[in-house]
């Protein structure tokens, strides 16, 4: 196992340093000089110096990566151009609420739709399985981003039953300790501030949801289909046990491994439909940072966040890797 | 020769039955033939808009028609500028359909020859070309998109472009998988025995022998880009204005959603039922050309 891991981890550096050299890449693909794009053409001389020295464009460019890599290693991701914040320290606040949404999706897309996907298989060919079928077909035909606006429209403008945006009403104050709001508001104690985050998140996280659930739903479909035609679930039939025992018990712990591979691998998804959703719901989080950051050509917040998303996607996906390769030893023995 | 070309007509029969074959069970899957309905619907509209209904949308408002509700007159209603959203949202498919058509063919020739000299010739080649793809899919595909297009600028070739990188990785990946299992395979020892190059047994022996996923990849990739280009269009980076984009047509329509919510929910559908109709496709290609995959 440990030979696997280290296997795994070397096989990352060319892949962190590729995206790395992406990532610096970027601005200097720019035609033109990046530093008038960033600051515009009516920037004052002075400013476009500062920018270019505080950016090192005026060093050859393999000495500008290594300082640049150098800055990234010890976590220090450069500063806005137009706040002149930290990206760092802005970046953290920021992560914690898109992480909140993602966790909150995940969680909403895994429960519907496994539930989805066991009583599709279940009864199979009956107009509920049809049913999940065709909807899960036009779950991942539909726009995210559509499918907010009209959930906002039915829930939040034409009935005020959910907010539309924000993660916490205006008028209440929550103090920042980890940046996580469900977490913030229930260390103040308070259950009406913990009330109204939840509140906050419902919609949002729904919609984000949508990314996995129907790819959940088809795949423990197949997944729970493939093991019930399994000896070991006929022997359990056999055996005279309940049949909610054999599906819980004996199918579902066995379909539920392909399962965990997918909901890491649809990191990815959730964090591209975390910048749609965040920019609908005015969602304080990366992808809505991110997407101003490119409206208004701060590259530093660009860059910060580019390589900060595919990092975690990266990580997360290793994480997914050596999971599967604890339980399933197959893996770890063919080399893969 | 004349027992070779006999040879080769009996192989080109047999490889057109398994194509009609494929065709016939396709056509016989629910999934299948609603697919091609939506594609066909989506088609004519695309190809037949400018002949049965001319349009330039930069002489097209009226600002006295501003946001009507759908009627007889105006079916899906009128927009912002009074300009008929039917009328746009019909003309929309051409660069929904143009868009989805170039890169699935350009992130397809590029992904399909990475693949295969990634299969064919593995070692040093098989490293170099997937760690490239390993990098490009280390990106969310959305952010990777919007970062390219941020740094190129916004409008359809470079939505193309970005798109299209987005998709390279997904072809190359399945060409690969299909190359390293036909690789070793009697009839490409025996070509490359008898003299055949390289690069003929790559693309006239393994190529035509892997084309199954790659079709079923294509169709699922051209709802793919659809959704992935109207994103763009969406968060205003993708085809500008006054271009009647899907994307950016409901993200148009949102200052608007309570009192005019048809600007959003048209477009919307146009976007949904196109991307259906190619996954519906997809999927029964799938099962029509594999059919040991069906459970």
């Amino acid at each position: 196992m440990t030979q696997y891991i280290a296997r795994r981890l070397i096989a990352l550096i060319p892949v962190m340093l590729g995206v790395s050299l992406v990532v610096f890449m970027l601005i200097r693909l720019i035609p033109g000089d990046p530093v008038i794009v960033m600051l515009g053409e009516r920037a004052r001389p002075e400013d476009i110096e500062r920018v270019r020295e505080e950016m090192g464009f005026n060093r050859p460019i393999y000495v500008q990566y290594a300082e640049w890599m150098g800055r990234i290693i010890r976590g220090d991701l450069g500063t806005s151009i137009i706040n002149r914040t930290e990206v760092m320290d802005e970046l953290k606040y920021r992560l914690s609420a898109t992480i909140e949404m993602i966790v909150a999706g995940m969680i909403i897309g895994v429960i519907i739709g496994v539930s989805i996907g066991i009583i599709s298989a279940l009864r199979r060919n009956s107009w509920i399985d049809l049913t999940a079928t065709f909807g899960a077909l036009i779950g991942v035909s539909m726009p995210i981003y559509w499918l907010a606006l009209i959930l906002i429209y039915a829930l939040a403008v034409n009935r005020q039953i959910l907010p539309p945006s924000a993660r916490i009403d205006a008028n209440l104050n929550v103090t920042r300790h980890t940046g996580f709001m469900l977490i913030d508001t229930l260390l103040m104690g308070d259950l009406r501030l913990f009330g109204n985050a939840v509140w906050h998140l419902i919609l949002p996280s729904f919609v984000l949801s949508t990314v996995i659930m129907p790819i959940l739903a088809r795949l423990t479909r197949a997944s729970m289909l493939e093991v019930m035609r399994q000896d070991y679930v006929r022997t359990a039939e056999a055996k005279g046990l309940r049949s909610r025992t054999v599906v819980i018990r004996h199918a579902l712990k066995n379909a539920l491994l392909p399962i965990v591979t997918v909901v890491g691998l649809q990191l990815g998804g959730l964090l591209g439909g975390a910048l749609l959703t965040e920019t609908i719901f005015s969602w304080p989080g990366m992808g809505l940072w991110t997407y101003r950051a490119i409206l208004s050509r701060d590259y530093p917040i660009v860059q910060g966040a580019v390589l900060v998303s595919a990092t975690i996607y990266v990580v997360v996906n290793l994480l997914v890797d050596i999971s599967y390769a604890y339980l399933d030893p197959r893996i770890r023995f063919s080399g893969g | 020769m004349m027992e070779s070309s006999v040879k080769s007509d009996a192989a080109a029969e047999r490889s057109r039955s398994l194509y009609r074959d494929a065709w016939r069970r396709l056509l016989s899957s629910w999934n299948g033939r609603v697919g091609l309905a939506l594609i066909f619907i989506t088609l004519v509209t695309g190809l037949g808009a400018p002949i049965v209904n001319p349009y330039d949308p930069t002489t097209d408002s009226n600002l006295v028609e501003s946001r009507y509700p759908p009627s007889l007159q105006h079916p899906f209603g009128t927009d912002r500028l009074g300009r008929d959203l039917f009328r746009r949202v019909v003309h929309g498919t051409r660069i929904s359909l143009l868009i989805g058509f170039v890169v699935v063919f350009v992130a397809g020739a590029i992904g399909t020859v990475l693949g295969l000299m990634a299969g064919y010739f593995g070692k040093a080649t098989d490293t170099v070309i997937m760690r490239l793809m390993d990098i490009l899919l280390a990106f969310p595909g959305i952010l990777l998109a919007i970062a390219i297009v941020a740094v190129r600028g916004a409008g359809i070739l470079n939505t193309i472009i970005a798109v299209a990188v987005v998709g390279i990785p997904g072809y190359a990946r399945v060409v690969r998988s299909m190359v390293l299992s036909l690789r070793e395979r009697d009839y490409v020892d025996a070509a490359r025995m008898i003299g055949v190059s390289n690069t003929r047994i790559m693309f006239m022996h393994i190529l035509p022998n892997s084309l199954s996923p790659i079709i079923v990849q294509m169709t699922l990739g051209v709802g793919g880009a659809i959704l992935f280009a109207a994103a763009l269009g969406f968060l205003g980076l993708g085809v500008q204005p006054p271009a009647p984009e899907w994307g950016a047509m409901i993200s148009d329509g949102i200052p608007f959603l309570r009192q005019s919510p048809h600007l959003v929910f048209f477009p919307g559908m146009a976007i949904m039922l196109t991307v259906l109709g190619f996954n519906l496709l997809g999927d029964g290609l799938r099962d029509a050309l594999d059919p040991q995959l069906r459970d």
